[in-house]
């Protein structure tokens, strides 16, 4: 079975488990047609590509339309690739939907995150900033950022402005709450990265425990 | 279009329908407490000093006044905890939200009934 699924944020809610409210948020996830299969012998690792979301007709280039007139597939909004263990069969008629994590207890969320663009550090890494009053002079400022001559240089990674956001961000071990088949919605407990209507790429979790 | 699917999804797990206080009433909630493997019933009685039942995933907010502080608590609407909602005593009141009893202590938090 592949284990990826491309998918749009529909937003968050909340949910009553077992007697407590938790936070979800609702994906709407596939179902994802098979575009191509690519094999050891023909490409060296074997793999399936997924798409997702509809093309608008104007949108669509040249190799694209050239792509799905061959596979007889619609051309899809966003395209991805899924690596696939050597020897795993797919069947590349069969679209991939959500029911692939009917059995899944918790799941890796990708997504882009909301861009913030160049912030400072205040917004970028939580610092306090100082004072408003009393002649402070550094209401959002990261005041020092490194010793004297010795050692003479800002130590590596010194937390300091820049771009915040819009970043590949994925959010590991989110317990599936729900799945849909019928709708294609799959519920997650707590956030996934990226605004509402965000494309997301959902795959069965690697961490353990 | 986004919203829509996500407010139908809403509304499907929606457990409540439209509560049957209002703005201003004093109501006993009882709320279900598990300590350990015990259950045990907790009544918490107060005014309702805000309602969000429009939207799904509405809210209420009771206060309460324990030896002149304060106590507010916020329930969601639907909670399996809640076993009752009774209403003691119906408010008249000219505001949606009554957070103007924060300010005021004494005969002053008194809301007058509605007859």
């Amino acid at each position: 079975m592949a284990t990826g699924i491309l998918g749009k944020k529909l937003g968050m809610t909340h949910l009553f488990v077992d007697g407590k409210l938790v936070p979800a948020t609702v994906i709407e996830a596939g179902p994802c047609p098979i575009l191509q299969v690519k094999t050891v012998e023909k490409d060296g690792y074997s793999a399936i590509q997924i798409g997702f979301g509809d093309k608008k007709k104007s949108r669509i280039n040249k190799p694209e339309a050239g792509k799905a007139a061959k596979n007889g597939k619609a051309v899809k909004q966003v395209v991805r690739e899924v690596r696939l263990d050597d020897g795993q069969e797919v069947d590349v008629e069969k679209d991939l939907d959500v029911n692939i994590f009917a059995d899944v207890a918790s799941v890796d969320v990708v997504g882009v995150s909301k861009g913030r663009g160049f912030s400072g550090v205040v917004k970028r890494w939580g610092f306090g900033g100082g004072r408003a009053s009393h002649g402070g002079d550094w209401e959002r400022k990261p005041g020092s950022i490194g010793m004297c001559a010795d050692p003479g240089k800002t130590i590596k990674g010194k937390k300091m402005p820049g771009q915040y956001g819009n970043k590949r961000i994925t959010m590991r071990n989110l317990q599936v709450l729900e799945i849909d088949v019928e709708k294609s919605l799959i519920v997650v407990k707590g956030g996934v990265p990226g605004p509402k209507g965000g494309h997301v790429f959902i795959r069965s979790t690697n961490k353990l425990g | 279009m986004i919203m829509n699917k996500l407010e139908q999804y809403k509304k499907e797990k929606q457990t409540y329908d439209a509560p049957s206080f209002c703005i201003g009433d004093t109501v006993d909630v009882s709320l279900k407490i598990t300590e350990g493997n015990k259950e045990r019933i907790q009544v918490f009685t107060g005014t309702v000093i805000a309602l969000n039942a429009a939207k799904t995933n509405g809210s209420f907010t009771v206060r309460h006044l324990h030896q002149g502080q304060g106590v507010e608590k916020v329930f969601p609407l639907g909670s399996e905890s809640i076993q009752k909602i009774e209403v003691k005593r119906r408010g008249d009141v000219r505001r949606a939200k009554l957070y103007y009893l924060r300010d005021r202590q004494g005969k002053a938090v008194r809301v007058r009934e509605k007859i």
